[in-house]
């Protein structure tokens, strides 16, 4: 029998969602149990909950306080919360092209001088890492991966941009991400990728999930605009590799 | 096709249903109608299901025409000035515009957003079942962005029904109700208590996106940010300038804020329609009662077919309340004495 697992904390949001809490860090441990729960809800439904939402360290359950309050509802979630997270699961892991620096990753310069190494090392380490989608959120697709090697950790920018491009590949504290949309970013920007993760009238319209293994791998600016050229025709560009 | 056409039509109106819930996980807002309840009844009026597209209209004045065939269309939500030609259609009723003939609606006097419902509906391609505008992941049909001046909106030929009015309860300015959470433990007792002692306003610089409030600062116990986890509508987050924002249909599916507290989902719509710079207090309430409130709420929309009325035995109120409105006076139907006279006529502009 398996120690018991801590039970997460339940906190309110509002009178139709609960937020399930598993730690108040980033934490690879609390992210597992989190996207083991966010399985688990959707292997045995429960009559009421509506959508899940899977972050870092929580998962957001949307429900109908119609159909179950928050006191059964709780219970049960903590019951599921209990289940032995599996060791390894059958994650899908796609393979990311990335254009580094230059034009298309414009800190990629000033995040090597911060560092104290050049700009080839910073993505040789940033190519080098083996990363989780741990949370998608904010703006459709954009997508959080965990597993950015400590010497990529930075702080984010004093002032965030306003408009980053879409396709930006940028790391910001202990994180990377993929941003699919343009949009505003305090992150600093190591290249472009022209997979579209969130691209409508395709099938998937997202294509990557929470849990879903990451790599990169570098391209020159060339086949980075031949790729967004099919990736605008609808091609997906990521390859799903063996895991 | 016969349609529905804009002559003219101001910022932050856009198509709006019971939004796309379900991919929230993949950073996808549902957006959807600002005020719930405006929207069930507008459809209610004109015979469709209550969550069916309409065009919610901002604080602005707008102008539709119809070509090809009369159009029905009912009007609910934020009282305000309208006619068809000339004749005065009131708040929360059904009307019929023959073809060619001209809708116009004037500013909000108090609240936000009305909700113009069109019998039948509007034709458009759903995405993830939803027609609603989403101008940000390019989503909502006919026009994935907000309506402007000579959109056509597909509709049917009006069936002759007769117009019906609606009766909805009574409008209260009684407090927001709100639950703590998931964040209170953030804030001290005492930060806690100013929230709910204080009175607040709602900033110009709103939007569909989230509504700013004004007043005390709010200190954070630990900083002002958090690793970031799923928001609702109706998260009360602050920023490191203490003053809260309550996220809206259109809000980021993740935030990095602490949220104090939740609005209740019954008082939500209420919320939206407060305008700008008027005052208002929180009063935070049990879990057991936000979840009664929500159950009587869902009963509320479930049972709103039978709160339709014969239009005929209001024919003179009409007139009375037009002609009180053509004097300038700010005269709601609902309740003359809870709608304040402050436009949100400088609200911020398309999301």
């Amino acid at each position: 029998m398996a120690a018991t697992l801590p039970p997460p904390r339940l906190l309110p949001s509002g009178d139709s969602a609960i937020t399930v809490e598993f730690s108040r860090n980033i934490d690879d441990a609390a992210n597992r149990r989190v996207l083991a729960l966010d399985r688990a809800l959707a292997a045995q439904p429960i009559a009421g909950v509506t959508e899940t939402v899977p972050t870092y360290r929580s998962l957001l359950v949307h429900y109908d306080p119609v159909q179950i309050g928050f006191d059964k509802l709780g219970g049960r979630i903590l019951a599921l919360a209990q289940l032995p997270v599996p060791a390894t699961t059958k994650a899908r892991r796609w393979r990311i092209p990335v254009v580094y620096g230059g034009e298309h990753g414009i800190d990629l310069e000033d995040v090597a001088k911060t560092l104290n190494t050049t700009p080839e090392e910073i993505v040789a380490r940033h190519v080098a890492g083996d990363y989780r989608v741990a949370m998608i959120g904010f703006t459709p697709g954009w997508s959080y991966l965990s597993g950015l090697a400590d010497s990529l950790h930075m702080p984010r920018r004093q002032n965030p941009r306003l408009l980053t491009p879409a396709g930006t590949i940028s790391i910001g504290g202990v994180q990377t991400g993929v941003q699919c949309l343009a949009g505003p970013s305090g992150w600093h920007l190591l290249g472009r990728t022209a997979v579209r993760t969130y691209q409508l009238h395709r099938d998937p319209i997202f294509l990557l999930e929470p849990g879903d293994n990451v790599t990169f791998t570098p391209v020159d600016a060339k086949t980075f605009a031949e790729q967004d050229r099919a990736a605008e025709a609808g091609e997906f560009i990521a390859e799903q590799i063996a895991s | 096709m016969n349609k529905l056409v804009i002559i003219s039509i101001g910022p932050a109106s856009s198509v709006q249903d019971g939004g796309r819930p379900g991919a929230q996980r993949y950073g996808l807002v549902p957006s959807g109608a600002m005020d719930r309840l405006a929207l069930a009844a507008a459809n209610t009026l004109v015979g469709n299901a209550p969550f069916t597209a309409a065009v919610e209209v901002g604080p602005f004045g707008a102008k539709f025409t119809t070509r090809g065939a009369a159009v029905r269309v009912a009007l609910t939500g934020a009282p305000r000035n309208a006619d068809i030609a000339g004749r005065a259609v009131a708040p929360d009723t059904s009307a019929t515009l023959a073809d060619g003939e001209t809708l116009t609606l004037g500013f909000a006097r108090g609240g936000a957003f009305s909700y113009l419902a069109i019998e039948g509906g509007i034709a458009g391609e759903p995405m993830f079942g939803s027609l609603a505008v989403n101008a940000r992941a390019g989503l909502g049909s006919p026009y994935p962005r907000p309506l402007q001046a000579g959109d056509e909106l597909p509709a049917k030929a009006a069936s002759g029904a007769a117009e019906r009015r609606i009766e909805l309860p009574a409008a209260t300015d009684a407090p927001i109700r709100i639950v703590w959470g998931p964040q209170d433990d953030e804030f001290t007792d005492e930060t806690k208590k100013l929230f709910v002692d204080s009175e607040w306003k709602i900033s110009a610089t709103s939007d569909r996106m989230g509504y700013r409030l004004e007043g005390p600062t709010l200190k954070h116990l630990h900083g002002h940010n958090i690793v970031s986890d799923g928001t609702v509508n109706g998260s009360l987050q602050v920023p490191g300038n203490g003053q809260p924002i309550v996220l809206m249909p259109d809000r980021g599916t993740s935030g990095g804020y602490p949220k104090i507290a939740t609005v209740i989902s019954a008082d939500l719509g209420r919320l939206t329609q407060i305008p700008a710079g008027h005052a208002f207090r929180f009063r935070a309430v049990s879990m057991a009662e936000a979840q009664a409130e929500a159950r009587k709420f869902a009963e509320l929309l479930r049972t709103l077919p039978d709160r339709l009325r014969a239009i005929e035995s209001v024919d003179l109120n009409i007139d009375a309340l037009h002609d009180a409105n053509v004097a300038g006076h700010a005269v709601s139907a609902v309740d003359a004495g809870t709608w304040h006279a402050v436009s949100m006529a400088d609200i911020a502009g398309p999301d």
